[in-house]
């Protein structure tokens, strides 16, 4: 993106503006967090002449990749049309679909927990969905530069909105909070966009996509709260894991991490050796000492495997859950959907003989 | 009714594990669990558990050591069975080469870290 700024070309005018409104956005919220980003980017240069600025929001783009292209792309295009849409929407679509979907995983943190303590939680679960974006986006652009001799515009368009994708991740993974300028910033577009929905002037039917950006339009514009709630979900401080000597390792809040999930330490703890084939035991002072070497990034690994099986609602995926023990079998019900299940106990399977077999041999 | 259901099974409580282990509440008797143990230093055991009888763990075992290159064994476990037992981190190896041919992966269990 700034290697692009510097080269001045009044035919890439067009381009040129838009990559100055884009940087805009990632530097200004770190600059001063209390300026929000430009809410809207006037499509007139200073002189005066109209430019087309792309799609400013995801939806915006979906409505062009529809109507928008047959009329500044000739005859020959129009079949690649076809193509570019279906190689761009479901894109649109999956994107959408992660925005919604990182709060459903894991659920809302009903529960009360202090969102501050629980922020590094959460800047890797983005983290994580962040690396896979980049990937995608990357791989989108490469197709892109293929097709661009044929619609150089709207590729453009395209690779500028990925790399407003990732600014907008890079805000996310600064603050959190932060990352809600960019959301907002594609709200207001589409709150305005409903009304002048292009079916209206001519008698043609309207289309899915058409409808799907009209519902998502409407549905942000009604309740804007959507959009905030990102910093709801349900987080967890991640493992804090200290070396004792070589071959022990310590799981330092794993009394917090447990009172955070509802559960007895015991239970989790015998869930932790049982995936991890190891031993270990309870301090003195809370902290749990696991035979063997492990990274925090391990540990976390089986901690969410955990949540996925023992704490999360498998009918409505929220964290509210209570898990009791009835008959030797434990049941999870649901606090907010009233869901009632049995779990698997846990089972640590076969264990290899490691070591000296003294014990055996005698 | 379901309480009475559940204290029907009681009476076996005592009679230590009567389900042999490798059965349990759910239907989880015919997962294959594949698992990690750490051994000294950086080295690691990889643990087959739980094949279904329509397979020669025998075999299995000599067409995972030449694949993957490593040693392993045959463990005669008085609960599990036949455990294959591997050296190194061979589980995604394991996951990738079985459902080649042909076990469903949602048979298979893969734990550790």
């Amino acid at each position: 993106m700034a290697a692009e700024q510097p080269l001045f070309d009044p035919s890439l005018k067009k381009r040129k503006k838009k990559a100055v409104a884009f940087t805009e956005d990632p530097l200004g919220p770190e600059a001063d967090p209390t300026t929000p980003a430009p809410t809207t980017i006037e499509n007139t240069t200073t002189n005066g002449d109209v430019v087309d600025l792309g799609p400013t929001t995801a939806h915006e783009q979906m409505k062009r990749s529809l109507d928008g292209a047959p009329d500044n792309v000739d005859a020959v295009d129009e079949v690649k049309e076809d193509d570019d849409f279906k190689a761009m929407f479901p894109d649109g679509l999956k994107k959408k679909k992660k925005k919604k979907d990182i709060p459903m995983d894991l659920g809302e943190d009903g529960s009360g927990a202090s969102a501050a303590a629980a922020a590094p939680a959460a800047t890797e679960d983005l983290d994580f969905s962040d690396i896979k974006k980049k990937k995608k986006s990357t791989k989108k652009k490469a197709m892109e530069d293929f097709e661009k001799e044929l619609n150089e515009a709207k590729a453009k368009d395209e690779a500028e909105e990925a790399e407003a994708d990732d600014g907008e991740h890079l805000n996310e993974l600064d603050e959190a909070d932060l990352g809600d300028d960019p959301f907002a910033r594609n709200e207001a577009p589409a709150g305005i966009d409903s009304g002048t929905e292009p079916w209206l002037g001519s008698d043609r039917d309207y289309t899915y996509p058409e409808l799907l950006t009209r519902f998502y339009a409407s549905l942000h514009a009604a309740n804007p709260s959507l959009l905030t709630s990102t910093g709801k979900r349900y987080t967890i401080a991640p493992p804090q894991i200290l070396r004792e000597g070589v071959r022990k390792s310590i799981f330092a809040n794993v009394a917090d991490i447990c009172k955070r999930m509802h559960r007895q330490p015991e239970h989790v703890i015998q869930f932790l050796f049982a995936e991890m084939g190891t031993t270990g035991s309870v301090d003195g002072s809370g902290r749990l000492v696991i035979k063997g070497r492990f990274q925090p990034k391990q540990v976390e690994n089986v901690l969410r495997r955990y949540i996925v099986e023992y704490v999360t609602c498998k009918t409505c995926k929220s964290p509210d859950t209570l898990l009791t023990k009835e008959n030797r079998i434990f049941f999870m019900s649901c606090e907010s959907c009233g869901s009632r299940r049995s779990v698997n106990a846990i089972k640590s399977g076969f264990q290899a003989q490691v070591g000296r077999r003294k014990a055996t041999a005698q | 009714m379901n309480v009475q259901n559940l204290n029907s099974f009681d009476p076996f409580a005592d009679e230590g594990d009567p389900l042999g282990g490798n059965q349990d509440v759910g239907s989880q008797q015919n997962y294959l669990h594949i698992r990690i143990q750490q051994r000294n230093g950086r080295k690691t055991l990889t643990t087959l558990q739980g094949l279904p009888k329509e397979y020669d763990p025998k075999k299995l075992l000599k067409a995972f050591k030449k694949e993957f290159a490593c040693n392993g064994t045959l463990v005669d476990d008085e609960e599990m069975g036949q455990v294959i037992q591997l050296q190194g981190d061979q589980r995604l190896k394991i996951v990738k080469f079985l459902t080649e041919e042909g076990i469903p992966k949602n048979t298979i269990k893969l734990h550790g870290f």
